[in-house]
């Protein structure tokens, strides 16, 4: 047997680190994380103070309807890196999915039930759903590289989308129902609220308050979930404290649950202040939540960090490494689908080149958020935060007038800038 | 006085959470033959890689003189550019490439960038005829046996004008007859003035060629011995640093009846359908008894045991698996584990870890169901059995966080097999459980298997260490060539018993 670096197989144990090293560590394999947001803060600001209007709340409002299909597709896209794949075909599979919900909708004369747009979503995230296990069948039980059957599926469903679309023309409008899902806003179930009434003078002038009116519904959601998110980090530091494991520095703690409840409240008044929370806000912070849930706390999201990270080791543990690829694969294809109606749904109507080139953006948002493209590490979290850089780039330097073509140059170096900075933490820790 | 061409002073490397090598001093003479002792995991293949620069000057400490002037390797490059040429054990060539391509690799005859084939595979057929090749220079590396290729490395060294030969377990995977061949090229090269430093395991080997033997245990010299004084057990002595007997712990067994039988199991070769690789194996094995596999590298052990957990080897597999004397059904690795069998592999950097995730998730993966509800896991019953059997194998680690990646090999056997004991099996198969550790570990894992036993489980042991065999075991099989052609208690086994065994099956197999 040689020694290998870096895990000798040495006769002396003897532990050349010690001291209490769980809090530092927890602080050390976090950094990074905390850093992903101060980039994005750092961003953010910086477009601010540079166009004065990235903050302004119908900007926010523009930033996460333009961006959260990307998201949505990132979260997909995450488990299938993590696993150890890669799926190229998903702005194709978005491209079609949307194709076919405007035909369905607009042009085949399918009667009410199955012309209904929610009944049509359904369908379209079952089709996607389908569409991901035909990929995933060919990666997962033939053993062919997710590159080369993704790379297939990308020409397959561009063309599909642009043969169903008859050609180069686009099919709309849509329902105005179904543009909801990207263009609408939470309904007003509480009414609005002024916040200091305005005082007006005998010529109608306001002489004193804002005048501004918050919607109540939004308002009550974004506080009820603030709340949530801090009781239950108390919560869980309360059960790890009382069976008498070392959680992270208290100041520490209380610290981020600060900030981060502090700018989620800001969030949430920004949108409240408009019209609201967007409705494919709220869908993408619920599948972000659901996402999670499955990466951290269930058995299903262990297993494909435990596939990606060494598959043979996985399949020795009882795994099973085939069905479980299918289903990240399946996963994929709901979530491309869903991508899809999102951007039929912004731009009203089916075009041929809808989501074209997006399963980089896709893929960029993942490695940005610190995914490792040998399988086994990335987080949702910083997926989410990746894909915000990449969206906040895009607005800002939108609003900046900045060339699209120099947006690519940019954003591709920032993409590589990450990663770099991933490699090199890596090498030197 | 003799000159030496190396002197290594005071080597001192230092790896997360370990020390590898401390103090080490090793000097060489000019045209001898150094061999290199010890156990695995002992620190030679890790002094190679400092000498020869895989360990930049600068990541340890200490001194190295190479001809009377002290060197700061940055890389391998520049040990090469001294003469100092080492062959690793995994050998470095590329298969699809042919034996000239090889042994010209970074380092062609070339004029601007323009290879000259010609003369390439002139100079290929002077050093493979150094060597004792006869092989065309544009022979794919992949269609020579290991034996030659590792004669191609040899003549790819010579093509670098080396003047201190490294040679890290040559022999290991080679057979009697290759090995006699490169012992003897490596006699020859000493009468040419080459020096060679020879890392092996083989005591008879370094009995034959070698001129000084250098101990190394636990990361530090233990001795330097001259050809006078080399003798096995001298050798063994220093090696193990205490005598043979307190190597295994004491145990009391206590036999019950049969728990775990296997019928009439055949297998045959996954890429080669015609070949069987494993032929109608019988094994029983008793409640609370330990039971070895004896064998030879190529015995088949680790393809049986890896086609009777889960069929995770081979095709064609036929026969009867009984638990408790009712058959059961072991086609899936999944099934295998709820029947109550599990598997600690042989390689388990390969097959036994995620080398990038915690010592909790590892230990946790092949029971998930066991620390978590409805598929949502249970955070703190988990960091609970983490810690707990942390404690019960005595992993050394600052806490479960810890990556099993920058473990040293006996704590990640450890992990290993706190996976399995963690999925409460009744019938554990260790696989080669020692290889790769060192001493102090070693009993830790003995231990930790009389434990096992005591508790009333099935242990069968594949090893190829035989005096480890006779240590831990109560009954003993011999395999060979895939069939079981021995069965012997441990009381009256020896080594002699079991080479018998081997030899006599390999005449059966013959006619």
């Amino acid at each position: 047997m040689t020694d290998t670096a870096p895990t000798p197989q040495t006769g002396v144990a003897q532990d050349v680190s010690g001291g209490p090293r769980v809090p530092v560590s927890s602080l050390a394999s976090n950094l990074r994380e905390y850093g992903l947001v101060l980039a994005l803060i750092a961003i953010m600001v910086f477009f601010q103070l540079t166009t004065g209007t990235l903050f302004k709340p119908v900007n926010l409002s523009n930033l996460v309807q333009q961006n959260s299909f990307i998201i949505v597709m990132a979260l997909g896209m995450l488990l299938v890196i993590v696993s150890g794949h890669i799926d190229l075909s998903v702005g194709s599979v978005a491209g079609f999915i949307g194709a076919l919900a405007a035909m369905m909708m607009v042009i085949w004369p399918l009667g009410g039930f199955l012309g209904n747009p929610l009944v049509v979503s359904i369908i379209c995230l079952a089709i996607g759903g389908a569409i991901g296990a035909a990929q995933g069948y060919w990666i997962a039980y033939h053993r062919i590289p997710s590159f080369i059957v993704t790379l297939a599926g990308m020409l397959v469903f561009r063309g599909m989308c642009q043969g169903l679309l008859g050609g180069g023309s686009s099919v709309g409008p849509l329902p105005d129902s179904f543009k909801a899902l990207s263009s609408g806003f939470l309904p007003e179930l509480l009414g609005t609220w002024t916040l200091i009434p305005p005082t007006v003078n005998a010529a109608g002038k306001t002489i004193f308050g804002s005048g501004v009116t918050l919607n109540m519904t939004t308002v009550v959601l974004g506080v009820i979930a603030v709340l949530a998110y801090a009781i239950s980090g108390v919560g869980a530091r309360r059960t790890r404290e009382k069976h008498g494991y070392a959680a992270e520095p208290f100041a520490l703690f209380l610290v981020k649950t600060v900030v981060i409840s502090a700018l989620a409240l800001f969030f949430v008044y920004q949108f409240a202040v408009y019209r609201g929370f967007p409705i494919v806000l709220v869908v993408m912070g619920i599948l972000v939540a659901i996402f999670v849930f499955i990466t951290r706390h269930t058995t299903i999201g262990r297993r494909v960090y435990a596939m990606g990270g060494n598959i043979k080791a996985a399949q020795l543990s009882g795994i099973k490494t085939e069905r479980l690829t299918l289903y990240v694969f399946v996963n994929m294809g709901v979530l491309s689908a869903l991508g899809g109606l999102i951007i039929a749904a912004r731009l009203g109507q089916a075009v041929p080149a809808a989501g074209l080139g997006s399963e980089l953006d896709v893929i960029a948002a993942v490695f940005i958020g610190g995914a490792s493209a040998m399988g086994g590490v990335g987080q949702v979290i910083s997926t989410v935060v990746g894909g915000f850089i990449m969206g906040v780039m895009n607005n800002g330097m939108s609003i900046m007038g900045v060339n699209v073509d120099w947006q690519q140059v940019v954003k591709g170096l920032v993409l590589l800038g990450a990663v770099i900075f991933d490699v090199y933490n890596k090498n030197k820790g | 006085m003799p000159s030496y061409i190396l002197e290594m002073q005071d080597i001192t490397k230092t790896f997360p959470g370990v020390k590898a090598l401390s103090n080490v001093n090793l000097k060489v003479e000019e045209g001898e033959i150094h061999a290199i002792c010890g156990e695995n995991g002992a620190g030679k293949s890790t002094l190679m890689k400092v000498l020869s620069g895989v360990y930049p000057s600068g990541d340890y400490e200490g001194k190295i003189i190479y001809r009377g002037e002290e060197c700061h390797f940055k890389g391998i490059h520049d040990s090469e550019e001294k003469g100092i040429v080492i062959i690793h054990q995994e050998l470095a060539l590329v298969p699809m490439l042919s034996i000239a391509e090889n042994i010209f690799l970074g380092n062609e005859h070339a004029h601007w960038g323009v290879i000259n084939w010609h003369a390439n595979e002139t100079r290929t057929r002077q050093l493979l005829a150094k060597v004792g090749l006869s092989e065309d220079p544009q022979t794919l590396i992949t269609n020579i046996g290991t034996g030659k290729q590792q004669l191609v490395e040899i003549a790819k060294a010579l093509s670098k004008d080396v003047e201190l030969l490294i040679l890290d377990e040559p022999t290991a995977s080679l057979s009697e007859k290759d090995s006699q061949a490169l012992l003897d090229l490596l006699l020859e090269f000493k009468r040419q003035g080459i020096t060679s430093i020879i890392i092996s395991h083989k005591l008879n080997e370094i009995n034959r060629v070698a001129d000084h033997v250098t101990v190394i245990r636990d990361g530090r010299t233990i001795e330097t011995l001259d050809r006078s004084q080399i003798s096995e057990d001298r050798i063994i002595t220093s090696m193990v640093g205490r005598s043979l007997e307190d190597r295994y712990p004491p145990r009391d067994p206590k036999i019950g009846e049969p728990i775990f039988e296997v019928k009439n199991w055949s297998v045959y070769h996954p890429q080669h359908p015609e070949r069987q690789v494993i032929k109608n194996i019988d094994i029983t094995v008793r409640k609370g008894e330990v039971v070895g596999i004896a064998g030879l590298m190529g015995a088949g052990r680790t393809e049986f045991a890896m086609s009777l957990f889960g069929r995770s080897y081979g095709r064609k597999i036929t026969g009867e698996v009984f638990l408790h004397g009712k058959a059961i059904d072991v086609s899936t690795v999944g099934k295998a584990v709820d029947r109550g069998l599990a598997y600690v592999t042989e390689d388990r950097k390969v097959f036994g870890l995620n080398l990038i995730d915690t010592i909790k998730n590892n230990i946790t993966i092949a029971n998930l169901p066991g620390v978590s509800n409805v598929g949502v896991i249970d955070e703190l019953k988990e960091l609970d059995v983490a810690n707990d059997y942390r404690q019960k194998t005595n992993i050394r680690s600052p806490s479960v966080f810890q990556k099993t990646g920058n473990l040293s090999g006996g704590n990640q056997q450890k992990v290993v097999l706190s996976k399995w004991l963690f999925s409460s099996p009744e019938v554990l198969i260790l696989d080669e459980p020692t290889r790769g550790i060192d001493v102090g570990a070693k009993y830790e894992i003995y231990t930790i298997i009389a434990r096992l036993a005591a508790e009333g489980r099935a242990i069968i042991v594949i090893s190829s260490e035989m005096p480890e065999l006779l240590g831990i075991s109560d009954r003993i099989y011999v395999m060979n060539e895939g069939r079981m052609v021995g069965e012997m208690a441990a009381s009256d086994a020896s080594q002699e018993k079991i080479m018998r065994a081997i030899v006599r099956g390999e005449g059966k197999a013959a006619s």
